[in-house]
């Protein structure tokens, strides 16, 4: 079982949600159920489950449901149905005694537009959960001084949080979350108040305390790029329903259903996609099998312009070019040794597309990925690469012209 | 029966309401006085503590701690405006200062009674709705119906003189806390709640520590107010023989005594804008830090 699991909840925003609910499962739809009974369906039917010390976004558009799921995880918003199972047990059971130590000591939340204390100094506010713990004031206040050091606000301890900008607020925002040291956090739109730069700054932050934190995070966004870069793993919401749950790359290679497919369509997908989304298997000529004119004999037979050479262990020697293996056919000589290219593109798995491109552009030669260990693991021919940035999931596919002269343009813009 | 017969029936015809009512009062008065004690009793205790107090304190410490007060709170133009209404006061004529310190331990009295009572009403209201629709048109009605109306059963259940004068002060000063607390703690924003909540606040973290703080500007707001009203209510308390300045200003009008009702009305004023000033600064203090 997940650390965190969701099982069938609902919610209905009225004074008679039951009745609503049968209307749902009459088939009617949200709309119609709002026009005639005036109460709104937030969340139908959503199961998910959350592991521990994941990343885990919620995205979806304004009115999804959203924040309304992530408050019936700390019950800031009671559910009108459903199990919610922290480590197998329901969190919607809990009386009102487990839920307070619940917030206290394991969930925090950050708030789209902050929520901070506007009468409190940065320092009281970092300190808050501790307070309502009952913490004493020196203790308290070192931990809270130690988080506004993590984020970067120790000079800020004394201000108000109006005398503050909107990035540095989410950061109290955020220190005050951590500073109870809880295992969850809940994230509703942190960043969406703040501008492109800042809040690009604050995702980079987020993920590298993250990285040491190990924290499990419910993260809320409506802005894909930001869900394609923070989650661990991705859920899509629409009118209240999970459409798709997947890996970044799952959910862009991979789109469920047309609704999905529409909203990845314009992402930025060279952000997203490593290189070992697109990489093709390699067919590499292992160098102790001949000379040049078995090789060449293999370019023919696979029809490849050129081939990558490797050692017993499938380590990268270099490449042979056929008009190389051509020239020393004709030459008659023996060795591949001396003719390789060692003037190879080489690339991990996990490089975004976005830093290929470059190299894309200029090459007429595959790239090569290598592991660890220098091992060949996988090819990216040029065209794989133009293919990912056109927006087609599958890396071997073909493209007609327009799509290739956009890709061309977009490369040349992308080299310069 | 003749039509002129039928008209002077239902114009000579006189709903015993009146009768009823006296009814009412004497029985209340016979089976119930000791509720009127229990309220008239910390009111006693409290009234004649600090008039005494007041009385007893020489005017010039009494002139020096207030304009000290106005000084601290509101700087230094208030501080010297406060020094001249109040030197004004002392010096307009002499034995109007003993009755201005009777009319300001009234006030003061009532204003205290009405936080006491006031705050936690407002507090209620807000926290919970069904409460706040009940609260709602009394305290309608309280300002509404005239202070007249309601002196004449206050003087025949608690009797004349000073405790029930301020008794009637409290009626008429009360509402405006009530409802400035009401509303104070209403327009704290959801999401501080919200925020305070997630946390794991009780109700009383809550209250104590983000919604009180928040509402203090606009209950601060309120207490001006009602401190207001309790000075002019004071006065008009004079009317069922409470004493104080409020007393001398009916005195002079009744003899016809222009100068000493001049005097008198004079002091009041000066006495409403010493308080006003020095509690709007509390106010105004209180929406800077929040
Ligand atoms: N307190 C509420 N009362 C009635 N309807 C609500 C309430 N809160 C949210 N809703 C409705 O529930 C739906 C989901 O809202 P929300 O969870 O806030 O979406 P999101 O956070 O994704 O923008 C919306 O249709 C909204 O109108
Ligand atoms: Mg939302």
């Amino acid at each position: 079982m997940a650390y965190i699991e969701i099982r069938d909840l609902y919610k209905i925003f009225g004074p008679r949600p039951k009745e609503a609910r049968r209307m749902l499962d009459g088939g009617a739809s949200k709309n119609e159920i709002m026009a005639k009974t005036r109460h709104a369906v937030a969340l139908q039917d959503v199961n998910l489950s959350v592991e521990e010390g994941e990343t885990f976004v919620v995205m979806g558009l304004s009115g999804s449901g959203k924040s309304t799921m992530i408050r019936c995880i700390n019950r800031l918003i009671e559910a009108t149905q459903g199990e919610i199972l922290l480590e197998g047990r329901d969190i919607l059971k809990y009386n009102r005694e487990e839920l307070r130590e619940l917030r206290q000591n394991h969930m925090s939340m950050v708030f789209q537009r902050f929520a901070l204390f506007p009468h409190r100094t940065v320092r009281e506010n970092a300190a808050y959960g501790l307070e309502i713990r009952g913490v004493d004031k020196s203790e308290r206040f070192a931990e809270a001084e130690r988080w506004l050091n993590i984020v970067g606000l120790t000079d800020w301890a004394d201000s108000y949080p109006r005398q503050l900008s909107g990035g540095m607020q989410q950061r109290v925002g955020i220190a005050r979350a951590l500073c109870t040291d809880p295992e969850i956090l809940l994230m509703d739109e942190p960043f969406s108040a703040l501008d492109p730069l800042i809040r690009r700054e604050m995702q980079d932050e987020l993920v590298e305390l993250q990285s040491r934190l190990n924290k499990t995070i419910i993260f809320i966004t409506h802005d894909l790029d930001e869900a394609l870069r923070l989650g661990d793993r991705i859920a899509i919401l629409k009118d209240g329903m999970v459409q798709q749950v997947g890996t970044p790359e799952e959910i862009l290679t991979s789109p469920i259903n047309d609704y999905v497919a529409d909203f990845t369509q314009d992402v930025n997908r060279v952000r997203v996609l490593t290189a070992q989304t697109i990489m093709i298997k390699p067919r590499p000529l292992q160098i102790d099998r001949g000379g040049p004119r078995v090789a060449l004999k293999f370019m023919e037979e696979q029809g490849m312009a050129s081939v990558f050479v490797v050692d017993r262990h499938r380590r990268l020697l270099g490449m042979l070019t056929m008009e190389e293996a051509i020239q020393a056919v004709q030459e008659d000589r023996r060795e591949i040794e001396p003719l390789l290219n060692h003037e190879i593109d080489k690339t991990t798995p996990e490089t975004y597309l976005e830093d290929l491109l470059p190299i894309a552009a200029q090459r007429r030669w595959p790239i090569a990925v290598l592991d660890e260990e220098e091992r060949l693991i996988g090819a990216i021919p040029r065209v794989a690469v133009l293919g990912a940035l056109a927006g087609t999931p599958d890396p071997h596919g073909h493209m007609d012209d327009t799509m290739v002269e956009e890709v061309v343009d977009a490369l040349q813009q992308a080299a310069n | 029966m003749d039509e002129g017969g039928i008209i002077t029936w239902f114009t000579g015809f006189d709903l015993p309401v009146g009768e009823v009512i006296e009814a009412a009062v004497d029985w209340l008065n016979l089976n119930a006085s000791f509720v009127f004690e229990a309220i008239k009793f910390p009111i006693d205790i409290f009234l004649n503590g600090l008039e005494d107090f007041l009385l007893w304190v020489p005017w010039w410490i009494i002139i020096i701690a207030l304009v000290a007060l106005a000084w601290w709170r509101a700087g230094w133009r208030v501080g010297v405006l406060s020094a001249i209404s109040l030197l004004l006061i002392r010096f307009l004529e002499p034995e109007y200062w003993d009755l201005t310190m009777i009319t300001l331990g009234m006030i003061l009295t009532a204003v205290a009674f009405s936080v006491i009572v006031g705050i936690p009403i407002g507090i209620w209201a807000a926290l919970d709705d069904t409460v706040d629709r009940i609260v709602r048109p009394v305290l309608d009605a309280m300002q509404t119906i005239h202070p007249f109306v309601y002196l004449v059963p206050i003087v025949i259940l608690f009797g004349p003189r000073k405790v029930p004068g301020t008794l009637a002060t409290i009626i008429f000063a009360l509402p405006p806390i009530v409802r400035l607390t009401n509303l104070g703690i209403r327009q704290v924003p959801e999401e501080t709640v919200e925020a305070a909540r997630s946390f794991g606040s009780t109700q009383q973290q809550m209250l104590f520590k983000v919604q009180i703080p928040l509402a203090l500007p606009t209950i601060m707001a309120g207490l001006n107010q009602t401190l207001l009203l309790s000075l002019s209510m004071g006065v008009i308390a004079a009317l069922i023989a409470a004493g104080g300045i409020g007393q001398e200003i009916l005195r002079s009008v009744g003899r016809v005594d222009v100068a000493r009702a001049a005097e008198a009305g004079l002091v009041v004023l000066l006495l409403a804008v010493v308080l006003d000033r020095i509690s709007q600064a509390f106010a105004e203090g209180e929406a800077e830090t929040a």
